[in-house]
């Protein structure tokens, strides 16, 4: 496979689409078929043979004109005495060839690598085996640039130059001043160039790496502790972790009941066979989906969390869960109607609004949940409380919980608190803790993801 | 392997377009590149996007370009190997050891011992399971073909996750195992197109050996070009008010957004109707040809007005 288009997988690897080493080949022959003169035609032939769902393909896209894209370089402003530079003499000929190459007009914007070549534009060619040289695509964060970029300058030979230019500062005759500044604007522009072609591929190489290493740390910090930005990424890593989960629990539903015979489709299967029945059809389960009752205390101290827990659930919905959701504060409140109809932000908000601001009571919540939507509860339900069980004081209603715990299938609580703090103050987790299927600190995305992960398997 | 002759449509990417293009199916780019890939790379195609965006008439259009069989395998839950690979016809075996009883009884008769009369019998039973009496069901008929031939698994994602897995091993081999027959092999590996409406995600084992091709609606340009090679009869303005109208509806809030087939249908509407052009009370009376949904329909009838005004001013602008 040539190193073009094996630097082409890796930059897709590093944007989020996965290519496998087959797919590579498939591409390898793909591309040996079609070739490189035709860009249109390359392009929907990698797509077809490397991108194999819609993101993909748009991720596809995307890297495919940033990668395929002429060599970046700087745009030149007019200087002042920029004019009177034509490109001087020095008498050596490395020293001469840069400046030649400094020198070196932008061509038209948008032409393909290829033609550029072709056109003979030294300055683009140089500099990309300069880049590739000194190997500028294993570049992961911004702060490197200015080392590649001295070390593209370095494979150019930019060495004579700059002690010719050391040299002639040094001297007081105003042709020797001449010479040095038209030295010092030739290494100023290869250098702009440079940075400019190193800028290209970070956007390339680095920056995913950079925003793929930086959602790793995000997933392990403490949910409480989140600046805005990062709840911002967080909800690119959230749709990724859920789709993940929901992969790995959608599988099949039926699960065949060995031994026990449907015997209308058998008769049925069979009656071209005269009755023997040759094929047997069994009977079937089906494996019930998962359905999950989601409890949230959206007091003040866990909102964030609470934001969390349902951001992941409402990007499973639909494809493995039946999911009802209450928020409460003092009182319990339906809240799926704006979740499913609101965008996801504006519809917290309101939740918030509506239903967070009271005084925190749980004896009161399961009441509500007893009284109001007891009939959503049943055997097959998994009840998944998110709260840190801090009642102010008031009745916990152990006799209600209890009551619930035995009604569903599990109850799942999760408390952004640590276990160390778990029944200090005023907190009733302890009281609670008896009556839960699992109980666990819920404090990162990771946590949270775990904990969904948990309650699916149960369906499983 | 035989060095297996190319048709002409499959000689290059615009071979591909322009004979899909004699039979009425407008290609975009991709799904040439697709088709022909497909062809020389001898894999599968996987056909991913909305209802009603020409993915199963790719697969029609092109049997019928490139004068292959078409072989169609519809795909639902239950469907297994008796259905999509072969079958052995058990009637017609009961009925020939009846026919055939005295015949063997005859033959039988005059062996002296069990031990040849045994034998003898054992050597009958390859008659009842030869290719005589076997039903080749689609995924095999498509391997015998001698001349090429295009099969088409539509809506794969409606069958089940073992049926995946069958899928995965006759089409990266092209053979078909018969344990009382042998291995049968394509002699002309097939042009394999699988569709898929997305209702559950299909194994990536699947989608890794597929060559993916994604479908969208189309663009305004491609539109009329369709509409113009489906119902040439269409005048331009009406051609164009159409187009624009189908685009504007589509960028709205709408849950089933109107796909060409339908376009198609509305514009063969519109011609039965003799409309010359679009207006509201026209558009409303036939609104249920483009949008199959009540809700769909109550969303956009108050915004009817301002697209029937928007689509007429594309048109006259288009025509300037």
């Amino acid at each position: 496979m040539d190193s073009v288009l094996a630097g082409f997988i890796r930059a897709l690897r590093t944007a989020g689409a996965e290519a496998s080493t087959a797919e590579g080949l498939d591409a390898a022959r793909a591309m040996a078929l079609v070739g490189y003169a035709d860009r249109a035609s390359l392009k929907s032939a990698l797509s077809v043979s490397l991108a194999k769902s819609e993101e993909e393909k748009s991720i596809h896209d995307r890297v495919f004109d940033q990668y395929f894209a002429p060599p970046a370089l700087a745009r030149r402003e007019p200087q002042t005495g920029d004019a009177d530079l034509s490109p001087g003499r020095t008498g050596d000929p490395a020293v001469d060839a840069l400046l030649d190459l400094a020198q070196g007009q932008d061509p038209a914007d948008g032409m393909p690598p290829a033609s550029a070549a072709q056109a003979g534009d030294p300055l683009r060619l140089a500099m990309a085996e300069a880049a590739h040289a000194v190997n500028v695509d294993s570049i992961r964060f911004a702060s490197q640039s200015a080392y590649f970029a001295r070390r593209m300058l370095e494979q150019l030979g930019i060495a004579p130059l700059e002690a010719r230019l050391l040299a002639r500062l040094g001297e007081e005759s105003p042709s020797a001043q001449a010479e040095a500044r038209m030295l010092a604007v030739a290494r100023d522009n290869l250098q702009h160039h440079a940075r400019a072609l190193i800028a290209q591929r970070f956007e390339l190489f680095g920056r995913p790496a950079t925003d793929a290493f930086l959602a790793d740390v995000a997933v392990h910090r403490a949910i409480g502790r989140m600046s805005p930005y990062d709840m911002e990424r967080m909800k690119q890593v959230v749709a990724r972790l859920a789709k993940r989960l929901a992969a790995r629990h959608a599988h099949r539903r039926r699960i065949q009941l060995r031994g026990q015979l449907d015997l209308r489709r058998t008769l049925r299967a069979n009656a071209g066979h005269d009755g023997v029945p040759v094929t047997l059809a069994f009977k079937h389960r089906r494996r019930e989906k998962p359905r999950i009752v989601a409890v949230c205390d959206v007091s003040g101290s866990v909102a964030a969390h609470v934001r969390f827990l349902l951001l992941f659930l409402y990007a499973l919905q639909g494809t493995v869960t039946d999911l009802r959701t209450f928020a409460f504060s003092n009182r319990l409140k339906d809240v799926a109607g704006p979740l499913e109809s609101l965008p996801f932000d504006d519809a917290m908000e309101l939740i918030l609004r509506e239903v967070g601001n009271g005084s925190t009571d749980y004896g009161q919540a399961w009441q509500d949940l007893h009284d109001r939507h007891w009939q959503t509860i049943d055997r097959r339900t998994t009840v998944l409380v998110l709260g840190d069980a801090r009642s102010n004081g008031a009745d916990p209603r152990l006799d209600l919980f209890s009551a619930l715990a035995a009604r569903a299938k599990r109850v799942v609580w999760l408390c952004p608190e640590s276990a160390s703090r778990w029944g200090s103050g005023d907190s009733c987790l302890l009281q609670y803790r008896p009556f839960c299927t699992h109980l666990s600190h819920c404090a990162t995305a990771v946590d949270v993801e775990r904990a969904i992960d948990e309650a699916l398997e149960a369906y499983d | 392997m035989n060095p297996v002759h190319v048709p002409g449509g499959l000689a290059s990417i615009d071979a591909v377009t322009e004979s899909l293009a004699s039979v009425g199916y407008i290609a975009t780019r991709q799904i040439s590149t697709a088709v022909y890939l497909a062809h020389h790379l001898r894999k599968p195609v996987l056909i991913e996007g909305p209802a009603g965006v020409g993915k199963t008439d790719l697969a029609v259009s092109a049997a019928k370009a490139l004068g292959f069989a078409l072989l169609r395998l519809q795909c639902y839950e239950g469907l297994d190997d008796s259905k999509a690979l072969y079958e052995w016809k058990y009637g017609k075996q009961l009925l020939y050891t009846q026919i055939l009883k005295e015949k063997i009884g005859l033959l039988v008769d005059d062996a002296d011992t069990l031990q040849t009369a045994f034998s003898k019998l054992a050597s009958f039973q390859d008659l009842f399971f030869s290719r005589e009496f076997l039903e080749p069901r689609p995924l095999l008929q498509a391997m015998e073909q001698p001349a090429g031939s295009v099969l088409l698994i539509d809506e794969v994602d409606k069958s089940e996750e073992s049926f995946e897995a069958l899928l995965l091993e006759v089409l990266s081999d092209y053979q078909v195992t018969i344990p009382e027959i042998g291995t049968i092999r394509a002699q002309v590996p097939p042009l394999v197109i699988l569709t898929s409406n997305n209702t559950r995600e299909l194994g990536d084992a699947l989608k890794r050996r597929c060559l993916h091709l994604h479908i969208g609606f189309p663009d305004a340009d491609l539109e009329r070009r369709v509409l113009r090679a489906r119902v040439p009869d269409i005048a331009d303005t009406l051609l164009h008010q159409l187009v624009s109208f189908v685009q504007g509806l589509r960028a709205g809030n709408i849950r089933k957004p109107p796909s060409i087939a339908e376009s198609v249908d509305w514009a063969r509407t519109l011609l039965l109707l003799h409309a010359p052009a679009l207006d509201v009370a026209l558009v409303r009376d036939t609104l249920n040809v483009l949008l199959k949904r009540e809700t769909d329909i109550a969303e956009v009838q108050n915004s009817l007005g301002p697209l029937t005004r928007q689509a007429l001013a594309a048109s006259v602008r288009a025509n300037d």
